[in-house]
């Protein structure tokens, strides 16, 4: 059965994707090896902008990697090597300097990972290290509001972020990544370690989100990326399968094996 | 209860008495020597032993304080030259080097720590004493600091190795650099960890006696500068120790009392620090 989320189809969106030029990163022809292992083969899709864009597929499909291209977290790891190009407004991400990139695009892990300081040197870690000049008080006030965790902790904020809760701590990150303003922000599974309540909170919070920069998000819970994508990508191990706006991908999607994950026949 | 049965819980309670004896033994050692040294050395812990220069042969009194302060200077010294050196090359261990070169470093600070204490002596003696044709504290602080290099580097190295890469990838994420990511994240992260390491490695070194035999060599005055002669503690008990006047034995004792305590000390401050908490708890 597809997940019921969309309105009747003739209500739908148009089943186009946005023109280049509305793209905010762009992926041609991407392929990503481990060692001798390729994972990734010739990937191509583009990440609009100001919206959210979901790549979901079974375990191991790749789509965790290919996130990790975007602000070139890859290179962290030894023995990888990619080829193709992606580009952020026009440019190439690999001409840059790299500390420059993962300010414009920053990352939230699947495990938060506050660091072991207080709540407000976290969120202005980001700020001190790329030498802002903002007051920081006003700029971690205006974070925390945005990732909707002000309230909670306003009279805490020297307390250390290992004192919140798991939900709580998640928020703390998404604040800390959107403390430096980034174009883009990529989450990676960011409420799979959370339960359902916190996990609820953070996806409302993405969907408001979306004004202030775009948003990729990779998820293994298909519902989440019919709750709070506008496009979403469908991989399987290694390629990509079908990549459209959200609600057709759920109701009337194109590609048979793209229907068989949605309907559950594996996963 | 079966023969077999009474048996097995003959040879259990055998095994559990003997290595609760061994146990038993190994804290009663330490408090037999602490006892020993109470006993003999307790009553001769007076305000001379810590303010008077030693007396010369034969006149009872005088104290140590050209030995205290000698080993404080020797620490001090040793400390500024050996710790840096330890912390960055763990560092550079932990987060920099791969494979071979991780391999060799790890290997030869493993055995710089089996060199024995005197080997290091004659080491500093012919690379520090002989140059300058003197005794001098500097050349005994070379020797210790040697000492302490090892320890300190692989505790750095295990204790950053123990910060989890989800921290790093964190701080990387945001755009901070390898080395600010070390520098702002890692290191406080593991920071307790460290000082507990370099506190142990001060205790460690702080008793040892052989280096400094000709190195620093002794002094029965002060030492003016870093580039005399210098007394300390392991050195000034070991020439009373073996010497004929009984009280020269009593401070020896006393020594030793005192020598003993401030390792005990250093030690339990260490682990104090150590049991708040190495790193990261939580989720």
């Amino acid at each position: 059965m597809p997940v019921n989320i969309a309105p009747p189809v003739g209500q739908l969106p148009s089943r186009e994707m946005p023109a280049a030029s509305s793209m905010r990163m762009t992926v041609s022809h991407v392929n990503f090896f481990y060692g001798a292992k390729q994972t990734l083969f010739d990937i191509s899709l583009g990440i609009a902008a100001n919206k959210v864009t979901a790549l979901i597929g079974p375990s191991g499909c790749g789509k965790s990697t290919l996130l990790r291209t975007f602000n070139r977290m890859d290179e962290t790891v030894r023995h990888t090597r990619l080829e193709g190009d992606i580009l952020l407004d026009g440019q190439d991400i690999h001409a840059q300097d790299v500390t420059q990139l993962r300010r414009r695009v920053g990352m939230v892990f699947q495990r938060p990972n506050p660091f072991p300081k207080s709540i407000f040197d976290n969120v202005a870690y980001g700020l001190r290290i790329n030498g802002s000049k903002l007051a920081l008080a006003d700029a971690v006030e205006k974070s925390l509001r945005h990732a909707a965790l002000w309230d909670e902790v306003k009279d805490h904020l020297h307390k250390s972020a290992y004192e919140l809760s798991g939900g709580q701590q998640q928020r703390l990150c998404i604040a800390r990544g959107l403390a430096v303003e980034p174009e883009v922000l990529l989450l990676d599974e960011p409420c799979s370690a959370l339960d359902p309540i916190s996990t609820a909170k953070i996806e409302e919070l993405l969907v408001q989100l979306k004004d202030l920069c775009t948003i990729a998000i990779v998820t293994h819970n298909m519902q989440q990326a019919a709750r709070v994508s506008d496009y979403t990508a469908f991989l399987l191990t290694g390629q990509l399968i079908e990549f459209t706006p959200t609600p057709h991908l759920f109701t009337t999607p194109t590609d048979p094996r793209t229907e068989a994950y949605i309907t559950g026949r594996f996963g | 209860m079966t023969a077999r049965l009474r048996y097995r819980k003959l040879v259990s309670g055998f095994m559990l008495g003997m290595t609760g004896l061994a146990a038993l033994i190994t804290v009663a050692v330490l408090f037999f020597i602490l006892g020993y040294l109470v006993y003999h050395g307790g009553t001769s812990i007076n305000w001379d032993f810590f303010t008077k220069l030693p007396t010369p042969v034969g006149e009872n009194g005088g104290g140590m304080a050209n030995a205290i302060v000698g080993s404080a200077k020797l620490l001090f010294l040793a400390s500024l030259i050996g710790v840096p050196i330890g912390f960055f090359g763990g560092v550079y261990l932990a987060e920099f080097s791969g494979g071979a070169v991780a391999f060799i470093v790890r290997y030869a600070a493993d055995l710089l720590n089996g060199v024995p204490s005197i080997v290091i002596g004659i080491f500093a003696y012919a690379l520090v004493v002989l140059p300058f044709k003197h005794y001098s504290t500097l050349a005994g602080s070379f020797a210790l600091a040697l000492m302490m290099i090892p320890i300190t580097l692989r505790s750095t190295e295990q204790f950053l190795q123990a910060v989890p890469g989800s921290l790093r990838e964190g701080a990387m994420a945001l755009g901070a650099s390898k080395s600010r990511t070390i520098a702002s994240v890692v290191v406080p992260a593991a920071y307790r960890g460290i000082l507990t390491a370099i506190l142990l490695a001060l205790a460690r070194v702080a008793g040892e006696t052989a280096p400094l035999l000709f190195t620093a060599f002794g002094n029965r005055f002060w030492s003016p500068n870093w580039s005399q002669p210098t007394a300390s503690l392991p050195v000034m008990i070991y020439t009373y120790a073996i010497s004929p006047y009984d009280d020269w034995h009593r401070q020896a004792w006393a020594a030793g009392l005192v020598l003993l305590g401030l390792i005990l000390v250093v030690n339990i401050v260490a682990r104090a620090i150590l049991a708040r908490g190495v790193s990261i708890p939580r989720t």
